[in-house]
């Protein structure tokens, strides 16, 4: 791309970004929720380039963020990565799984945990 | 500790299987299993992703899904949305800030259960099952 001022592309990108970034730090997830559907609508992304492209931009903007909440002093690192480690192993076997199981139902299910933690998020 | 690798577990295999990112499992889960407080769960959450998001990165970049440029740019350029968000989950109180993450997962809840039901429309219409191209599906988590 030869371009010389900010195109058009770039301050979309920017603004992807930033709203990805106000999403996360406020609720301490990667923003792919954000991510995806505005890389779909203004860029003209297809599902799966929109879902790889949002991961690699989480790297970043989950690593600011951590690094951002630690300064508050809030991050437990251990736990992070006793969590965060065997969670890559269970995204393998997920992603293995899909091709081999009724997604659908799956959905279902987990959208009841959801609401069931969300339920339990508002009583605690 | 069990507790912590069975969350991750768990987490991961609802990311990929599903496409929903790990922190709406993370933060949930390190709340009410752990017992974290809001704040402290969604800042550990967001170091536990790094890994998980690295990982999803480099497979989906092996096929083809990333494009490395814009993911750059927009995640570089995310810094001041971070600082913008981390300040002010930080201005909240716990109370408040556990019943909006609570909202924000009932919305997810909402949109799955409307994708599933979207996609059960479609396979009626006729279209077979996507069971081609195997693991370039894979969706990632967050």
């Amino acid at each position: 791309m030869t371009v010389s001022m900010p195109s058009e592309r770039a301050l979309k990108l920017m603004a992807i970004g930033t709203a990805a970034g106000l999403f996360s730090g406020l609720f301490g997830v990667g923003g792919g929720t954000v991510i995806v559907p505005l890389l779909v609508v203004w860029l003209g992304y297809g599902e799966r380039e929109a879902t790889g492209t949002s991961l690699a931009a989480i790297v970043f903007i989950a690593g600011f963020a951590a690094v951002v909440q630690g300064a508050y002093g809030n991050v437990h690192v251990l736990d992070a990565l006793l969590v965060g480690i065997p969670a890559v192993g269970g995204v393998l076997f997920g992603t293995w799984l899909q091709q081999r199981v009724h997604v659908r139902m799956l959905s279902l299910l987990f959208a009841a945990v959801l609401v069931a933690s969300a339920v339990e998020l508002l009583l605690e | 500790m069990i507790w912590l690798i069975l969350i991750g577990v768990a987490a991961g295999v609802l990311g990929g299987l599903l496409g929903v990112g790990g922190g709406v499992l993370f933060v949930p889960g390190l709340v009410i299993v752990v017992g974290l407080t809001q704040h402290e769960a969604e800042a550990t959450s967001l170091l536990a992703i790094v890994p998980v998001a690295l990982v999803g990165a480099v497979r989906q970049n092996r096929y083809g899904n990333v494009r490395r440029d814009d993911a750059l740019l927009a995640g570089v350029l995310s810094v001041a949305g971070v600082a913008g968000g981390v300040a002010l989950a930080n201005a909240l109180s716990g109370t408040a800030l556990r019943t909006a993450f609570a909202v924000l997962i009932l919305l997810i809840a909402a949109q799955l259960v409307r994708k599933a039901l979207r996609d059960e429309s479609g396979r009626a219409a006729g279209d077979p099952l996507p069971r081609t191209g195997t693991s370039v599906r894979a969706r990632g988590s967050e």
